[in-house]
């Protein structure tokens, strides 16, 4: 087996020194050895969406990408945007629209919502299901989700719906 | 929405001031879950907790010669290898039969394989490591040996007497056979003036939870008592189930179950590695955890639905159905789940075809075979899809054979709205249903006419559309005849306490357990609402056999009806207790005083007179103070289940508008539409997205979902990638309407609603493309309608 290697990173804006083994994938960086639980892990091989974070500003599957490749890298997880109040009015339109049941993937799907109301600030339906097509939900059925993130990007526009 | 509640002592109870009832709020506790913060048993560690990987079979029926683990205990951070004879030390097998499906035989099935493999992911040893990457390393230097047998995988040929016997015990390959003839079927046969039959296959698929599988058991041998951690629906059922095969008393078991990512009826059942994982725990005299991976999950998570039903549809030139008949074959793997059983997707399609119609000439068998493929069991909407898209296609062939309009057949044939109660021919009682109220509304949504006349103006253009009806009865709030009678310890009644706390508050423990449908906030709307506090003074606390009263769970659509009716009656009685201290401590009368707002009120003028904080620190503090022989009781437990009826049917329609590709197969879903009647609505909000997601789990079946065998059981789609789900860019939009038939078995009024929408999605779905294939005289009766079926039925291919 590999020796582990030592990476230095930011995480939620933390400084992070850890030894880890080369084999060791961000997820379960994140999950096993931060303890930062709220990043999901589905299926482990990129298809879900449930493992989605940010590394240096792209939303990426955590479980397809390498701890030892986030050296020097910074990376943001649910909990991060959470505290920072980023996606709270995101997270506020998912209260109010119940949209999610179990919750499982809702970490995944808010930064994917997120990642797409940064790149496209009034995206119309057809445009927020196109983006969370690789985040799986098995409970919605997707559409108060997509009604979530509509009435989020309205709000930010400052327009009504 | 209609209302028509005959109940008037509900009025009093539910409909007071601030009431809830009928109320879309937010459910409590969403915060936790949407910044990352919940408790999955996949998040669960415990001190010198191991993890535990599966080595699994990768031959569908073997058997197992030898097992050399002497390698792998040598791995780093290795703690055990233990094979399926050792751990049979630890915890007995078991066999997946109940009593009231005569004649249901199974073979005894082991935590882990003895002797023999019966599928392919049948686990043959357990590798316990310091970590799971230790033991997943560790697994693949254990050597099996095995010896190849005959693998039966189709169940057409299961009970041939060429195909070789899984279980010798037994005497053959068939584990359940029901037949059931009611009314005259041959002679209403004979008097149709048009027969149409049909073969229906149903691709077997499975739930896919995103949260796999997980368990975590913690044997603690000072205590002797086992804690496990587990997303399950029925924690007293595994409760139950564990203490029986590991030798202890249900005291010394203590379920508990936090955040669950998705069941819909896959974490209802005990399955083989968690059963030995709670072994494992007790050999090891210390926390074992296992999570499953993807691929384990589609190996061994139960699969639904693997059905091929011949039905057959007798009809007049008047649109009058005579009679229905069918015959369902479905293969359910090696053995009968536990506890259970694989037989009650059968019987409910035995049970529910025809059930919409008035006709009371129905014939059906069905038998349940073995195979060498992963278990098959109940997942959301037991049988339904079955019966509703057998029962839906039938009536649309016979409404094209004698060219009336798949409404109009309908309308001339549902059970008339006022001619309840009534029985169906295969014995089921319905208290009250609104099929043609449901219908009527359904046609006003979707404006039929409209749709009808966009669908002609487009084939002009070659553009081929289809609509699609599907009309369907839900089997919800089962009583004691489910499973109680047939001798399994799963409770039918659930039990509700509530107490007021120090300062005011309120602390509700419930049986029903949450995962995501919204029990939590079903119970707080009740349980403010009779009491008459508002939601954020309730907190309710579910999944822990040690802190809930004892019930059944949340299944078969049940939560809201009786473990809702439960919070109903034990808050009356906190109500009443608390008017009764309030009352001797204002030196008022009970009837002059009501709870408004979190505080004791004058009936009379609405005047505050006590807040229930200062009540409760009267009670609680200064008790010397209440008159005499003053006992105050702030704490209220109520149980309940239905004793009337076996079942609290509900009913429904559903429409499907589509487009289809006729160069490519593909079927682009436009929009959908249900009309539903769960009676008393707690939470529209939460009733309309668990119809949502019901349909669109449908749709997945309809469209894109089937676990792929080969010829040697071997599962060849076993990933996220090959194996499709709905993603939200192929999902339409859909629209939920509902009639209100309350149910008069409970003060409540509420029946269930989570599988309505999984009932009939795929029936709609199946429905449109027929008709939108009529053009080409050709039709479809195999789901997923993949283009390939489509491209077949075609001709293209």
């Amino acid at each position: 087996m590999t020796a582990a290697v030592a990476i230095s990173l930011s995480v939620n804006g933390e400084r992070v020194e850890a030894n880890v083994l080369p084999r060791l994938n961000l997820a379960d960086f994140l999950r096993e050895h931060l303890k930062l639980t709220g990043t999901h892990v589905g299926c482990e091989h990129g298809v879900c969406g449930a493992c989605t974070v940010r590394v240096n500003g792209d939303i990426v599957r955590s479980c397809l990408l390498l701890a030892v490749q986030t050296h020097n890298a910074t990376v943001e997880t649910i909990e991060g945007l959470s505290d920072s109040g980023e996606i709270a009015d995101l997270q506020s339109a998912f209260r109010e629209r119940n949209a999610l049941q179990c919750g499982f993937c809702t970490p995944g799907m808010l930064m994917a919502a997120q990642d797409l109301l940064k790149q496209s600030p009034s995206p119309d339906r057809g445009q927020i299901r196109e983006h969370l097509a690789g985040n799986y939900c098995r409970c919605t059925g997707y559409q108060a989700i997509v009604d979530a993130i509509e009435s989020a990007a309205w709000a930010r526009a400052g327009r009504l719906p | 929405m209609t209302s028509d509640k005959a109940n008037p002592e509900a009025l009093s109870a539910l409909d007071r001031p601030n009431s809830y009832i009928g109320r879309t709020v937010p459910r409590p506790n969403l915060d936790r879950l949407m910044q990352g913060r919940g408790l999955y048993v996949s998040d669960v560690e415990l001190p010198r907790m191991a993890h535990v990987v599966f080595l699994r079979s990768p031959h569908a029926h073997a058997r197992i010669i030898s097992i050399d683990a002497s390698a792998a205990k040598q791995m780093p951070g290795v703690i055990a290898v233990v094979s399926g004879r050792e751990l049979s030390t630890v915890i007995t097998p078991w066999v997946g039969v109940l009593s009231h499906l005569k004649g249901l035989k199974s073979a005894p099935q082991s935590a882990i394989a003895v002797d023999r493999v019966c599928w392919q992911g049948e686990a043959v040893a357990a590798v316990v490591a310091a970590s799971r990457a230790q033991a997943e390393d560790a697994a693949e230097h254990v050597l099996v040996k095995y010896e190849g047998l005959h693998a039966v995988t189709d169940m057409r040929t299961a009970l041939d007497p060429a195909t070789p016997v899984i279980h010798a015990s037994l005497g053959d390959n068939l584990a359940f056979e029901r037949i059931h003839d009611a009314g005259a079927v041959d002679q209403a046969f004979a008097e149709s003036d048009e027969v149409v039959d049909a073969e229906f296959v149903f691709g077997r698929h499975t739930g896919v939870t995103l949260e796999p599988r997980a368990v975590v058991a913690d044997w603690n041998v000072a205590e002797a008592r086992l804690t496990i951690y587990q997303g399950t629906q029925a924690p007293h059922m595994v409760q139950n189930i564990a203490a029986l095969h590991l030798g202890l008393k249900e005291s010394q078991v203590r379920v508990v179950c936090k955040d669950v990512g998705g069941s819909f009826g896959i974490k209802v059942h005990i399955y083989a590695d968690e059963m030995a994982t709670y072994a494992l725990s007790k050999l090891l005299r210390r926390p074992v955890k296992f999570v499953a991976d993807r691929v384990e999950s589609f190996n061994t998570d139960i699969h639904a639905r693997d059905h091929r039903c011949k039905g057959k549809i007798g009809v007049k030139r008047d649109g009058t159905i005579t009679a229905f008949e069918i015959d369902d074959l479905t293969g359910i793997g090696p053995y009968s789940m536990y506890p259970r059983t694989s037989a009650i997707e059968a019987n409910q399609v035995v049970n529910l075809v025809g059930g919409p119609y008035v006709t009371g000439n129905y014939r059906a068998r069905a038998r349940v075979v073995f195979q060498n493929k992963n278990v098959m069991c109940q997942y959301r909407a037991v049988g339904h899809p079955i019966a509703c898209s057998v029962t839906e296609g039938l009536v649309d062939l016979a409404a094209m054979k004698i060219g009336l309009d798949p409404l109009e057949i309908r309308r001339r044939n549902l059970i008339a709205d006022n001619a309840y109660p009534c029985a169906s021919p295969s014995g089921l009682r319905f208290e009250q249903l609104s099929h043609h109220a449901a219908l009527a509304k359904l046609v006003q949504m979707m404006d039929y006419d409209a749709l009808r006349a966009e669908q002609a103006a487009l084939r002009v253009k070659n553009v081929h559309r289809g609509i699609g009806i599907a009309s369907f009865i839900e089997v919800t709030n089962p009583s004691a005849a489910f499973y109680g009678v047939g001798g399994a310890k799963i409770s039918s009644q659930d039990g509700v306490a509530v107490r007021l706390d120090a300062q005011g508050s309120v602390i509700c423990q419930t049986s029903i357990t949450e995962q995501g449908q919204g029990s939590e906030s079903l119970t707080a709307q009740i349980v403010g609402s009779v009491l008459g506090v508002s939601m954020d003074r309730v907190r309710v606390i579910l999944g822990d056999t040690d802190n809930t009263p004892y019930g059944g769970g949340t299944w078969a659509s049940r939560g809201a009806g009786i473990g809702g009716e439960a919070a109903l009656q034990a808050t009356k009685v906190l109500r009443k207790n608390i008017l009764d201290i309030a009352a001797a401590i204002l030196q008022s009368t009970p009837g002059e005083l009501d709870i408004v707002n979190n505080a004791v009120v004058k009936v009379a003028d609405g005047a505050p007179r006590i807040d229930l904080s200062e009540l409760a620190r009267i009670v609680y503090f200064r008790p010397d103070t209440l008159p005499p022989g003053v006992q105050p009781e702030l704490m209220a437990t109520r149980h309940f289940v239905p004793r009337e009826y076996p079942f609290a049917f509900t009913n429904g329609v559903q429409a499907s508008w589509l487009e289809l590709d006729t160069d490519t197969g593909f079927v682009k879903l436009l929009k959908h539409w249900v009309v539903e009647d769960c009676g008393t609505i707690i939470n529209p909000q939460l009733v309309d997205e668990q119809i949502r997601g019901g349909v669109v789990q449908g749709l997945g079946a309809a469209l894109f979902e089937k676990c792929v065998y080969d010829e040697r059981g071997q599962l060849t789609n076993a990933n996220m990638a090959d194996y499709l789900v709905p993603m939200s860019g192929e999902m339409p939009d859909i629209d939920v309407g509902h009639v209100v038939s309350p149910t008069l078995e409970s003060e409540l009024g509420a029946k269930g609603a989570g599988e309505a929408g999984t009932a009939g999605a795929a029936a709609a779905v199946t429905n449109a493309v027929n008709d939108a294939l009529k053009p080409f005289g050709a039709i479809v009766t195999e789901i997923p309608l993949t283009p390939q079926v489509i491209l077949t039925a075609l001709g293209r291919i």
